[in-house]
């Protein structure tokens, strides 16, 4: 049982890791937002065009 | 009622005549004005058409000038003094500047001006919040001028407002929420683990050298969870005790430190009674609770600045004949500003130079633009609709302004209600005060048996009969009603709204704007004579083109073959010009008749407004114009019926239209012609009566009478300040969600009544087997937690529900395609 000596301040130095990732989480802004992301998903790349040369054409045809 | 559709950009109807149209991914889309084809073209160029397929509602219609090309108004953000507000230098080169935008009311809106503006040099980084219409971004300021970031949002056709950095403080509040969130969790995961390793060794025998080593531990990982996770709980006890008086706080703050201290003196004698488990899993437990009110709190905050809003952020002065562009915050009396065709007056004075209409209402109601010329007052707020430049003289600034005048009242109104939570607080600290007498009477019971005992008793009277369960089942059950209000349009912008909206008996409606689209159109032509009825409209349309009068645009959407020219416009009259060597007017009877010389036509006595076009040989037609009553307005008003509620309408308007609208909405109940004072005493009256009143309205002038309400709601489509004083807001521009709000806040109402029921039955059962000693402090925290995991997933299910049992119309289709199919 002596391992526990080891595992259990391991554990704990884990824990701290832990703690530590999930802090600069928080002040890195990745919690701030927690709606906004989801739509990101499906809005971003492939909503581009394919081709670039597909400009908006303007079309007034007022006489 | 229009052949050609509505706009692909904005959703309007396109005007007849207009032949715009934008090509997006090789199909033409009509559009219907200069504004709207100048967006889409930008945002197809820019390669994100993505934003048309996942957009919710249309787009807002970009406001004239807002687009243009050439000198803005945008560079004068560039100057220190107007910075001073929104913008923060973090370092030499990155600033950070706070937007607040106008017409973002949905995420792809975030979307498109978030990836449009990434796209720019030097920007950093940016966030676009649109539940708060706030945009945060963050830029290299050598590299880019926060005039070219506004400038790029404005040219998407959303209004950017330099914005105050109160977000921060909400959001600093949250990072450290979760912080001390997190550590409580990890904490509270660890010290479990050593806790059963201990209890199972109680009964299986353990090495008192490992008891006492995992004993050390769990004091080492309790120290820093109680300290840093449980430090708001101590900041409260002791604001409580300061001000003499007992709450939530110092309870828990007790059972923690009562709880840690007893372990540590038991640790060290070797004793296994240790609760170190206990008061992690206590502090953890509460912070979910404390976090889920706290994200209810933050919900409710809105941004009181929008009062402010209203003032334009700059201002162009006149020194010495020049044009100054100067923050409106640095006019002082006595300065004379110019103001141009639709801009809005930074501050009260009286008009010097020029003549022009104003849009005033915001601040007083009136829907018409008034006439202001030199030597009348204007007013901060209002909107020069007019087509010609004016100057004034500013003669109130800041705090003097009838603006912020409107606020204060407001506040005074707001106030009046925090009774309710202060009653509620005075429960709260007597629950506490008879909580800590029982936990000291179960000690002095025991003490003389068993002290080991009677301490854990106690302790798990304290822990136990935390009114954890009982402090959760409001919040948990109105977030979640709160977010399902959101989804189906309808914000809640205070706390106490939603449960006050479950008791309403009464719903009273502001008509114009609020009943009505506010959005006038031509109902009928009575020619007079041998007029021809087409003939007399495309010549009253010609007239009209020359004029900026909210009854012109009735006739913009009409085509016609003739030209006017040498139109004036006779101020409280109408028009005259000249089509083809014809002397024509259109406007009042009187007016009309002063040409001819002939007697004024009599107008019918009916619900609209009328206008009579004439020639100098007499009258030709009348036009009969009418502002339309909103297509959902019968449906939610039947549902209304349904729910169990009385219906009414208060207007400032005239009674005749005030009356046919009720009559068409089946609405027996009607007032007309009231001031904002007149509907204040309506609605006291009918509280007096034991009604409890929802009103919902869109101006400013509705603004004390909202608060007077006992909940108000505001059309999303209304002014800004509306808005904020509203404990409600309608998030589309439709009234169909007062209707399936009122019934979500009936089953909220249940939830909590069903939560607060659970609570306490939990507490009368647990509270005798605490005292009796026969729970472990660990397992009160357990059952405590246990409760409130009953309570808050029981809460849950009101968000949750998809299914919309009430609301059987079909959604609008731009909804349905982006919203469900996700």
């Amino acid at each position: 049982m002596e391992i526990i000596f080891v595992m259990i301040p391991l554990g704990l130095a884990l824990m701290g890791v832990a703690i530590w990732a999930f802090f600069w989480a928080v002040g890195n802004g990745q919690f701030d937002d927690l709606e906004g992301p989801a739509y990101s998903v499906l809005l971003d790349d492939d909503d581009q065009p394919k081709q670039k040369d597909e400009r908006a054409e303007q079309k007034p045809r007022n006489d | 009622m229009n052949e050609l559709g509505s706009c692909f950009h904005c959703g309007e109807p396109i005007p007849r005549g207009e032949r715009r149209s934008v090509l997006i991914n090789g199909e033409e889309k009509p559009v219907c004005c200069a504004g709207c084809e100048a967006v889409a073209t930008l945002i197809h160029s820019a390669g994100l058409d993505g934003y048309y397929r996942i957009r919710t509602m249309p787009a807002p219609r970009p406001e004239d000038g807002l687009i243009a090309e050439g000198p803005d108004e945008w560079d004068v953000f560039d100057r220190e003094p107007v910075q001073k507000g929104f913008l923060r230098r973090l370092d030499a080169e990155v600033s950070e500047a706070n937007l607040l935008v106008q017409n973002m009311n949905c995420p792809a809106c975030a979307w498109l001006i978030e990836h449009s503006l990434r796209r720019l040099d030097g920007v950093e980084d940016l966030q676009v919040n649109p539940a708060s219409g706030r945009a945060l971004l963050r830029f290299r300021s050598d590299r880019i001028a926060v005039s070219q970031l506004m400038r790029a949002i404005a040219r998407l056709g959303y209004r950017p407002y330099p914005a105050a950095n109160f977000k921060s403080a909400a959001q600093e509040e949250r990072r450290t929420a979760l912080k001390r969130l997190a550590v409580a969790g990890f904490g509270m995961m660890q010290v479990s683990t050593y806790a059963v390793s201990v209890w199972f060794g109680a009964f299986q025998g353990i090495d008192p050298v490992y008891r006492d080593y995992l004993n050390a531990i769990s004091w080492l990982v309790t120290t820093p969870v109680m300290l840093y996770s449980g430090f708001p709980f101590f900041q409260g006890a002791l604001r409580d005790l300061k001000a003499r008086r007992v709450g939530m706080d110092v309870p828990i703050a007790l059972g923690i430190v009562l709880a840690y201290l007893a372990s540590v003196w038991n640790a060290l004698q070797g004793l296994d009674r240790v609760y170190f488990d206990s008061v992690t899993m206590f502090i953890f437990f509460l912070l979910v609770g404390r976090y889920i009110e706290m994200a209810a709190r933050h919900k409710a905050i809105h941004s009181t600045e929008a009062l402010a809003q209203l003032i334009p952020p700059i201002a162009r002065r006149i020194d010495n004949g020049e044009e100054v562009r100067v923050a409106a915050a640095e006019l002082a009396v006595g300065d004379i500003v110019a103001v141009a065709p639709g801009e809005a007056v930074p501050a009260d004075g009286e008009v010097v130079w020029g003549e022009s209409r104003f849009d005033e209402s915001m601040l007083t109601g009136e829907s018409r633009p008034l006439r202001r010329g030199v030597g009348d007052a204007v007013i901060a707020g209002s909107v020069n609709t007019g087509d010609h430049p004016i100057r004034f003289r500013v003669e109130r600034t800041g705090d003097d302004m009838v603006l912020s005048t409107i606020g204060r009242l407001l506040e005074r109104a707001q106030a009046q209600r925090p009774r309710l939570a202060h009653a509620a607080d005075r429960i709260a600290g007597h629950f506490v005060v008879a909580v800590l007498f029982i936990a000291a009477a179960v000690y002095a019971y025991w003490w003389p048996s068993d002290p080991q005992l009677a301490l854990q008793a106690a302790l798990a009277v304290l822990v136990v009969s935390c009114p954890c369960a009982l402090g959760l089942a409001t919040p948990s059950a109105l977030v979640a009603g709160t977010d399902r209000l959101a989804k189906e349009g309808l914000l809640v912008a205070r706390s106490d709204a939603l449960e006050t909206l479950a008791k309403v008996t009464h719903v009273v409606f502001d008509k114009t704007g609020t009943l009505t689209t506010g959005a006038v159109t031509i109902d009928r032509i009575v020619p007079l004579g041998s007029t021809d009825p087409v003939q007399a409209l495309q010549l009253a349309t010609a007239l009209e083109r020359h004029s900026a009068h909210p009854i012109a645009h009735a006739f913009v959407q009409q085509e016609t073959p003739y030209q006017a020219d040498r139109v004036e416009t006779r101020a409280g009259g109408g028009l005259e010009g000249w089509i083809g060597g014809r002397r024509l007017r259109i406007g009042t009877p009187v007016f009309v008749a002063e040409l001819s010389g002939t007697e004024p036509v009599a107008l019918p006595e009916d619900q609209a407004s009328w206008v009579v076009l004439g020639d100098e040989s007499g009258p030709l037609a009348m036009f009969r114009l009418f502002d339309d009553i909103r297509p959902e307005a019968e449906q939610t008003l039947a549902r209304l019926r349904r729910l169990g509620l009385q219906v009414e309408i208060a207007s400032g308007d005239r009674l005749e239209p005030v009356a046919a609208v009720a009559k068409r909405l089946g609405i027996t109940q009607y007032a007309a012609a009231m001031t904002p004072a007149d509907k204040l005493e309506r609605i006291k009256a009918l509280q007096r009566a034991g009604a409890v009143v929802a009103v919902v309205g869109d101006g400013i002038n509705d603004a004390p009478v909202l608060a007077g309400a006992d909940v108000s709601i505001a059309m999303g489509s209304g002014t800004a300040l509306a808005q904020t004083s509203a404990a409600m807001v309608l998030l589309s521009d439709s009234l169909r969600p007062v209707a399936g709000g009122v019934d979500i806040a009936r089953r909220t109402a249940r939830v909590v009544r069903q939560n607060l029921g659970w609570a306490l039955l939990y507490n009368v059962l647990a509270l005798p087997l605490a005292a009796s000693g026969w729970l472990h402090p660990w397992m009160a925290a357990l059952g405590m937690s246990l409760s409130s995991v009953v309570v808050v997933v029981n809460a849950m299910q009101l968000a949750r529900k998809r299914s919309r049992p009430h609301s059987t119309e079909p959604d609008d289709a731009r909804s349905l395609t982006t919203g469900e199919a996700f």
